[in-house]
């Protein structure tokens, strides 16, 4: 038990680490807000292109979207960071790491969005039609606030899955709190900083679990 | 004020309108009748263009509505519906849901949206509900809150489209009271309905509809009781069990 305690509760090396560490925390809370922005707020758009029903467009839309579900987060990175210079395209791995994980979460997003746009109640849009709504009002005053709503649940799930995977950026140099961790880690020769890191992704996960908890709730009581 | 002539519409193979012409005074009330899949509730939804016949011709006040020079959506301002399923908006309080075409069609200012709102909650009676959410509401009171949707643009003909079939039995009375009243302010009207006491009492013209034809047209008084067509009696007959 007290090795135990040395090597993976060893506060003294934690706190050796915490300035640095908590560097890291603030990196990784600056990307996942800026993921669940961009990616969220892009998702929403390309559900409205697609509810305009354009043939190419929408086919454009879709064949992205699946790709971009299909490929694992970490291929994308690597892929962003690693060969884009090659044809020219530098980006900074802070940059390539919000671009990747917010086209991902988009990519769920439109397609989270678009399943809610396509399943509220056909008797919706008759009833705007029939007082001489357009097209665009009726899609931004009744059908997609219903929608979001019903895209709460999906939406923030999907969301915490995104903003937990900025650990990956880790892996294309962004010096966000795994990749500080894992560097306290070997020069510290303990794996303390680890636990450190966990505890302090649990500070800032844990409230947006349970706030996502709450607000599902809500929507659920006002949905009826 | 409307005139639909020869309109025909079609589902793949299946001709639901054959050829359906009808002609509505204005403050007239016309009742249609028939069976389901007679075609009735198609024909009203041709009327604002909810559902698209494939020939033939709507007129409104001389407005050809199937041309295509016609813009669609301005015509409808002008032709109230009132649907089955209430449809009412469930993000939005009754309030609200009265007074959004108001303002984002007619761009009428906020404070007089609103009192026009209210007003129109008030003919429904409802002046008391403008705050509640549609599913804090009987279905008699949304049904309510959908014929003030309608009204509150001051169309020069009001659609019904079967407006207390998915209503509990006990709620159908306030929902008729308030369209008796509408046909005593002579607005026109045109309803699709099974409320035989209503279409009696109330239409100036009762239209029978089977099969995507009319079968029969006149008063009340000589429909009901001197129906000419053996099939209008028998639908009567059925009807009243």
């Amino acid at each position: 038990m007290t090795e135990f305690a040395y090597y993976y509760l060893n506060f003294e090396v934690m706190a050796q680490y915490l300035p640095t560490l908590l560097v890291g925390l603030r990196i990784t809370a600056v990307l996942a807000l800026l993921v669940t922005v961009i990616g969220i707020g892009l998702g929403l758009i390309l559900a409205v292109l697609r509810s305009f029903r354009i043939r190419l467009l929408t086919a454009a839309i879709v064949v992205v979207v699946d790709i971009l579900r299909s490929i694992p987060p970490l291929m994308l990175l690597i892929f962003a960071y690693f060969a884009l210079p090659y044809v020219g395209l530098t980006l900074p791995s802070m940059t390539a790491a919000v671009l990747c994980l917010s086209l991902i979460l988009a990519a769920f997003a439109e397609e989270i969005f678009w399943a809610c746009i396509l399943s509220v109640d056909k008797g919706q849009w008759e009833a705007a039609r029939a007082t001489g709504m357009s097209f665009l009002a009726i899609l931004f005053l009744v059908i997609l606030p219903q929608a979001i709503r019903m895209g709460i649940p999906d939406l923030t799930n999907r969301t915490i899955a995104i903003t937990k995977a900025t650990s990956l950026a880790s892996a294309i140099a962004v010096p966000e709190l795994i990749n500080r961790s894992m560097s306290a880690q070997s020069i510290a020769a303990s794996p303390s900083p680890l636990m450190l890191g966990a505890a302090l992704y649990l500070v800032l996960f844990f409230p947006l679990v349970v706030g996502s908890r709450l607000l599902e709730k809500r929507i659920r009581g006002v949905a009826r | 004020m409307l005139e639909l002539d020869k309109l025909y519409k079609s589902y793949g193979q299946n001709t639901v309108l054959k050829g359906v012409s009808l002609s509505v005074g204005a403050g007239d009330v016309v009742c249609i009748i028939g069976p389901s899949g007679s075609g009735k509730s198609t024909l009203l939804r041709c009327i604002n263009r909810l559902e698209e016949p494939d020939s033939g011709a709507i007129l409104m006040d001389g407005l050809d509505l199937m041309s295509p020079k016609t813009d669609i959506a301005k015509a409808r301002r002008e032709i109230g519906m009132v649907f089955q399923g209430f449809n009412l908006y469930p993000h939005m309080t009754a309030l609200s849901n009265v007074t959004l075409a108001l303002r984002h069609v007619l761009r009428v200012p906020k404070r007089e949206a609103i009192d026009r709102g209210q007003e129109a909650l008030d003919q429904v009676g409802l002046s008391d509900k403008s705050g509640a959410f549609p599913g804090e509401l009987s279905g008699g009171q949304q049904q309510r809150v959908g014929i003030a949707r309608a009204l509150v643009m001051k169309p020069k003909i009001m659609l019904f489209d079967e407006p207390t079939s998915a209503l509990d039995p006990e709620l159908v009375g306030e929902v008729l009271s308030v369209m008796r009243r509408l046909s005593d302010d002579g607005i026109t009207m045109v309803v699709v309905s099974h409320e035989m006491g209503f279409a009696q009492e109330v239409a100036s013209e009762i239209v029978f509809m089977e099969g995507g034809h009319i079968v029969e047209q006149g008063v009340p008084a000589e429909v009901f009781r001197q129906p000419k067509q053996d099939r209008t009696a028998q639908f009567l007959s059925r009807i009243r069990g």
